[in-house]
């Protein structure tokens, strides 16, 4: 792998056993993804666009070859080390927002900072700096439920990059967001992909996600089918 | 990250109110229950002690075989020599020699005809000795309704219940009829000089109380005595200690070939207490053990519920990149927190409730009017040093125990359906 190489897929194969069958999900997949890339696993439902994620997530294992993420094979990682890494350099932002309900924005922010056993100093200053990256700071009291659905995702950005992450897994970041939402959500996250090189892994179907990948790994039936990089 | 949890358990009542509630109110009944029952069980022994069977009691062998008719023919002898040789073996012991009769009372008119006679079960015990402590012991003082303790001889009290069945009027002549020791009829006159209620309902349905020489010198029991009761000077009825004495003393002085040789029996060996006792015992721990199994059950379902409450929240902790074990142990702390404030909420209102219950108990005469087991009409709790544990212990346990048990289901989380579960 070389230096610019932060994720390296290597022939990744993934089963799942359904009973006396298995069901192939990721069917020899080869890829890797440079550091500072904003690109996107697209394909349909099935096509094992979630799957891989996961595994990049160091959230599964493969069943098959290898995927090593930051020099470090996701084979080899116990479930300890996989939260470690978690923890430190993969930050995540799910379709549903999946903030804490009984914290506040603050709150939910902060909570990747204590994981990571950051002084308050830090945290406060990381906490707000991430805050006004996502143009929220002014929510930091709030609660999730008296937030819209487009602040809510913001706070959801702004909790996966306040750890400023290498990597950042987004699972159809929009699929619950209108299009207005949609467009500014994505737009901060090109905007902190190229302010801090931050790494982007989306997976979606969604166009307008899409429209703004500058790489688009095309899955269809657990294989690539396509990768077509947009300069 | 302390802080963080704790935010969570004060903002979420799901998670702190309503499990320390059920703790606190499991801790509270199981505090009140041991208390009321520890108190029954230390009434039970105080009142049979106080009243019949001494913490030890001595009787001729013969006496004892027959103990329930009375037989004071075959009552002990030569008592104060045998009371100043106990005070010397056993000086942590008071010793006292009571005499134990039945008869009848007669109540005469003004003409000096019967005007009312009726069975009564007399209790003579030394009430005028310097360092007599019989009286207090039966609570004399305090007991009486009408009238006064007897300050003279030949003055006797008997119970209130007992002088309103006779319309007997305090300060009049009464006169007994019983049985001497050798087989004759005793006749004696006393004065009614004062009523009591003696708060047990078998002493309150018709006893008379005497004094010791008045009664040796009716029955024809010069220095004798039916039985020799010993009482711990600390007030407390040590099983164990009791037994040891019991078989010194016997393998001293009684003669298993001499029906009037002098017999020690504990406490526990009268009146089949000791069956009574083990039985009390057993009882209160299953009634305790069912109620903190049922308690435990309780909880575990609040740790599952709880569980399924926090499954998002712990799926995003696991995705952050909190391990398994992290999340387990953090369970863990918060129902520690839960459990410890609940206990001692539980073990203080349980306290509370139960010093309420010793100071002032719950009225069961009516309950008592037919029976003839020796118990207060009062009943009452008592705290004792396991009051303070019997709740607390278990209640943190058990909170401890329900969360590891429903928190084993982190373990078997798939971290990979996460991006899934979220989608739903």
């Amino acid at each position: 792998m070389t230096d610019s190489q932060i994720i390296k897929v290597n022939n990744l194969i993934k089963d799942y056993t359904m009973g006396k069958q298995f069901f192939r999900a990721l069917n020899d997949i080869n890829l890797s993804v440079k550091t500072g890339e904003f690109c996107g696993l697209v394909g349909p439902s099935g096509s094992g666009k979630t799957t891989l994620l996961n595994i990049i997530g160091a959230l599964d294992n493969p069943t098959g070859g290898d995927a090593i993420i930051m020099d470090k094979s996701v084979n080899a990682l116990k479930s300890k080390e996989a939260a470690k890494l978690r923890n430190e350099s993969i930050g995540f932002i799910f379709q549903t927002y999946n903030l804490l309900p009984i914290y506040t924005v603050y709150e939910n922010v902060e909570f990747p900072l204590l994981l990571l056993k950051k002084n308050k100093r830090d945290r406060e200053e990381a906490v707000m700096r991430a805050l006004e990256w996502v143009g929220i700071s002014d929510k930091a009291n709030s609660k999730p439920n008296q937030l819209s659905g487009g602040e809510s995702q913001r706070v959801a950005v702004a909790r996966a990059m306040v750890k400023l992450p290498k990597i950042v897994l987004a699972d159809e970041p929009t699929a619950n967001l209108d299009a207005a939402n949609s467009h500014n959500i994505l737009k901060t996250l090109q905007k902190l992909n190229s302010e801090l090189k931050t790494t982007f892994i989306f997976a979606t179907h969604d166009e307008k996600v899409i429209g703004y990948l500058r790489r688009k790994i095309i899955l269809g039936d657990g294989k690539v089918i396509d990768d077509i990089n947009i300069n | 990250m302390i802080k963080f949890l704790i935010k969570g358990l004060l903002r979420d009542h799901h998670r702190s109110l309503f499990p320390i509630l059920i703790v606190s109110f499991g801790v509270l009944l199981t505090t009140v229950l041991y208390s009321f029952i520890n108190g029954e069980l230390n009434d039970l022994i105080d009142s049979n002690a106080r009243f019949d069977t001494g913490h030890l009691k001595i009787m001729t062998r013969a006496y004892n075989t027959m103990a329930s008719q009375m037989p004071n023919d075959l009552a002990l002898t030569e008592v104060e020599k045998l009371i100043l040789s106990l005070n010397i073996r056993y000086p942590d012991y008071d010793w006292t020699a009571r005499i134990k009769f039945v008869g009848l009372l007669d109540v005469p008119d003004e003409n000096g005809e019967t005007k009312a006679q009726n069975p009564i079960f007399g209790l003579a015990v030394n009430l005028f000795g310097k360092n007599s402590k019989e009286g207090e012991r039966l609570n004399l003082a305090k007991s009486i309704v009408r009238g006064h303790v007897p300050e003279k001889p030949r003055e006797i009290l008997i119970s209130e219940e007992f002088a309103k069945r006779m319309n007997t009027v305090i300060g009049h002549p009464i006169t007994l009829l019983s049985t001497s020791s050798g087989g004759a009829i005793a006749v004696q006159n006393f004065i009614v000089c004062g009523t009591v209620k003696f708060g047990a309902a078998v002493m309150d349905r018709g006893a008379m109380i005497a004094d010791l020489s008045d009664l040796q010198y009716t029955l024809e029991m010069p220095n004798g005595a039916s039985e020799i009761l010993g009482f711990n000077k600390k007030n407390y009825y040590d099983p164990d200690e009791t037994k040891i004495i019991k078989t010194n003393f016997n393998s001293l002085f009684s003669n298993a070939g001499n029906q009037y040789s002098p017999l020690m029996l504990t406490l526990e060996d009268q009146n089949e207490l000791g069956e009574y006792l083990q039985y009390i015992t057993v009882l209160t721990l299953v009634i305790i053990g069912i109620f903190l199994a049922a308690m435990s059950v309780v909880l575990l379902n609040t740790g599952l519920m709880s569980g399924i409450r926090r499954y998002g929240e712990i799926g995003v902790r696991l995705a952050l990149g909190q391990s398994k074990d992290q999340i387990y142990k953090s369970l863990l702390y918060e129902s520690a927190l839960i459990g410890f404030i609940g206990s001692v909420t539980g073990t203080a209102l349980g306290l509370a409730v139960s010093l309420y219950l010793q100071e002032f108990g719950i009225d069961i005469t009516e309950t008592l009017r037919n029976t003839s087991i020796m118990m207060s009409n009062i009943i009452k709790a008592r705290i004792s040093i396991a009051s303070f544990y019997i709740g607390f212990i278990p209640g943190l346990l058990a909170t401890l125990i329900g969360t590891a048990l429903s928190g084993i289901q982190i373990f078997k989380r798939q971290t990979a359906s996460l991006f899934k579960e979220f989608e739903t």
